[in-house]
């Protein structure tokens, strides 16, 4: 008896340490990325809200990730291992994770995943995407005031509701500044290719096109607008200023940390609930980085101020009434569009002389 | 379309068709001598990141391209000293450069992302350059791309009409001849698979100094495999693959300049263009199939050691 009571009161001992290691132990957090960290974009930003995230827990969080991960089976091998390694919450940061972050979702109902602009939520899987369409706008008033030529080129990555409502918020920004102004777009194919986005840049610029945007990821078509001389360029996802001293406007960049950190908190705390996340410029997700000193004090001020507007609300760009460019109103005098039809975006608002790829 | 834009078309096809015109001149000297190297994405790779490098620290573009060079000769020593002195699978070892070029100029560039460096200068030829619609394309372009169009015809003739253009071929179709003549096989093939890398890492460098002057990893985006392709289907034949490369960025760049015109056809079909139109018109090209210079070297691919 007396030997059983040692042992007990060993065993309680044992319990109480490992109680106590628990509570000190950080809670693990993955992140898995579509390209490498070091792409400049989108996988960069990713990562810099990771190391944003960890060092504002102060130890209290311990962070992993896997980059270059291709969308499909693998995904879901590398999800389902850092799930295995006990990350309490896991980031997967790209649209063609959905389906692999979903199935391993609903085998690990104790962790709590996060999709980046997918649609499929469950009791322990949210979504999340940024309102990068303000920026866009903000974009368009730029880039309306800068050409000469009125004509903005665009350089799309794929034909999908993310980058076609893009599109149309830059065309509606730069419409709202500069009537006579004509949108190119030209279609690269990829999301990542610096040859390539060099390449397209240089077929709009031969074209007459003297504001370059571009919703590729490389710093690439900067790199050639400030090679060719007298055009402007935006840069996108991460501050690209560097690539293109003259050219560039302002990028306009990712800034995930805010919400890695309110979601890694709410874990903490126990009152996380999965969302379906948008966040803009007034949620600090988004910003305008390096404007450019150079430019004319007008578009400065027009810049700023429509930054401003955007992220205080006033100003909504989706607003209706919005026309399609075949005529057809699809929004209505008066509305606003809600989120859920924001993810739905498939046409062109009037004036877009162009079709959208089928 | 005005003249100017298809001068401009023109221009951007040499200038798109170089970096792959570059890296299969290696590889088609290469695969001549038998050999058959599938890591050019990573000599690539390591060329554009050791060249982008050098030309950041010592502030010479020349010396980048020497450097790019030199990074893609390394690498095809490791392929050579694996390939030919330990007689592995050259398809393994091959994509297994192509692989560790991949993750090693990563690794080593990683400190180097986002570093701008003043690219390459076009050295723009009087007069020449402004003959209508092909002076640019031709006369307007950078020491690279000159360099090609002296490399081709060069190695062209060597190949066809001397004695170290023979020792090479004989090394691709019948290594056990040429050895039995007396001639040094293994090191023919060292040779030119060091000249492979060369030229390897120098359209690397073509892409991190000159075409898109920056690093990024992955920067090469495929073009290892397409130049791969191209020897193929040009035949072996350095006049096909000048051809070859340039009809790929033709077809590249209209992809694109049809798309800004507003031409009705899907993006999507438009992409697949430099791919199809290359292939046809060399599968085209190449039809006399009785023609004996157009098949590949007997001997590729085969490891080979001397028999005492």
């Amino acid at each position: 008896m007396k030997l059983k009571l040692k042992q007990l009161l060993a065993g309680l001992g044992l319990m109480t340490c490992a109680v106590m290691a628990q509570a000190e132990e950080p809670l693990k957090v993955g992140f898995v990325y579509v390209g490498p960290v070091g792409d400049l974009g989108w996988s960069y930003e990713h990562d810099q809200g990771r190391q944003e995230m960890e060092k504002y827990f102060n130890g209290k969080v311990k962070t992993t990730y896997v980059e270059n991960v291709p969308e499909g089976a693998d995904a879901e091998r590398v999800i389902t291992q850092l799930a295995k390694d006990g990350n309490k919450v896991i980031f997967t940061t790209s649209f063609g994770f959905m389906n692999a972050t979903y199935k391993v979702a609903k085998k690990f109902p104790n962790v709590i995943f996060e999709h980046a602009t997918g649609y499929k939520r469950l009791p322990n899987m949210g979504t999340y995407v940024l309102r990068t369409y303000e920026g866009r706008y903000v974009s368009g008033v730029a880039a309306g005031m800068l050409t000469k030529s009125n004509t903005i080129g665009y350089i799309g990555a794929f034909p999908i509701p993310e980058v076609i409502r893009d599109i149309d918020a830059v065309y509606m920004g730069a419409k709202s500044v500069n009537p006579n102004v004509k949108l190119k777009i030209v279609w690269a194919n990829t999301w990542y290719d610096p040859g390539k986005e060099a390449d397209a840049a240089n077929a709009l610029m031969d074209q007459g096109v003297d504001v370059l945007i571009q919703h590729t990821d490389s710093p690439a078509p900067l790199i050639a607008a400030e090679k060719r001389g007298g055009v402007r360029a935006i840069g996108q996802a991460s501050d690209m200023s560097k690539f293109a001293p003259n050219a560039h406007v302002y990028s306009v960049r990712d800034h995930w940390a805010p919400y890695y950190i309110k979601v890694v908190q709410s874990v903490m705390d126990g009152t996380y609930k999965p969302q379906d996340y948008w966040g803009g410029f007034h949620e600090d997700v988004l910003q305008l980085a390096s404007i450019n000193d150079n430019l004319p004090a007008d578009v400065k001020q027009a810049i700023n101020d429509t930054y401003a507007k955007i992220k205080s609300g006033e100003l909504k760009p989706f607003t209706g009434p919005i026309k399609d460019n075949t005529g057809k109103e699809v929004v209505a005098a008066g509305h606003a569009l809600t989120d859920e039809e924001l993810a739905q975006v498939n046409w062109y608002v009037e004036g877009i002389d162009d079709k959208i790829p089928q | 379309m005005d003249m100017d834009l298809i001068t401009n078309i023109l221009f951007a096809a040499v200038r798109t068709g170089t970096p792959l015109l570059l890296v299969a001149i290696g590889e088609l000297i290469c695969e001549r001598a038998g050999v058959l190297n599938l890591g050019q994405e990573g000599m690539m790779l390591m060329g554009a990141v050791l060249g982008f490098i050098a030309a950041l620290t010592t502030g010479s573009i020349v010396t980048g391209f020497v450097v790019a060079a030199l990074a893609g000769v390394l690498m095809s020593l490791l392929f050579g000293f694996l390939a030919l002195t330990l007689s592995t699978n050259q398809y393994a070892t091959g994509l297994a450069l192509a692989i560790f070029g991949g993750g090693l100029s990563a690794f080593i560039g990683q400190p180097f992302v986002g570093k701008p460096v003043d690219g390459l200068h076009a050295i723009v030829i009087p007069y020449l350059s402004d003959i209508p619609l092909i002076g640019k394309a031709l006369f307007a372009q950078d020491g690279m791309v000159y360099l090609s169009f002296i490399l081709v015809p060069a190695l062209a003739w060597m190949l066809k009409n001397s004695r170290p253009g023979l020792i090479i071929r004989a090394a691709g179709e019948s290594p056990d001849s040429l050895h039995a003549l007396g001639h040094r096989v293994m090191m023919v093939r060292y040779l030119a698979v060091m000249f492979g890398g060369a030229m390897a890492g120098l359209a690397g460098g073509y892409l991190s100094l000159a075409y898109t002057p920056m690093w990024n990893e992955g920067m090469t985006a495929g073009r290892g495999w397409i130049a791969l392709a191209l020897v193929v289907f040009a035949g072996w034949q350095l006049g096909r693959l000048m051809l070859g490369a340039y009809l790929f960025g033709l077809a590249s760049i209209l992809h694109l300049v049809f798309q800004g015109l507003g031409f009705d056809i899907s993006p999507s079909l438009l992409a697949m263009m430099p791919y199809v139109a290359t292939i046809l018109v060399l599968v085209v090209l190449s039809r006399s199939r009785d023609n004996p210079a157009l098949q590949a070297p007997a001997a590729i691919g085969k490891p080979w050691r001397p028999v005492h």
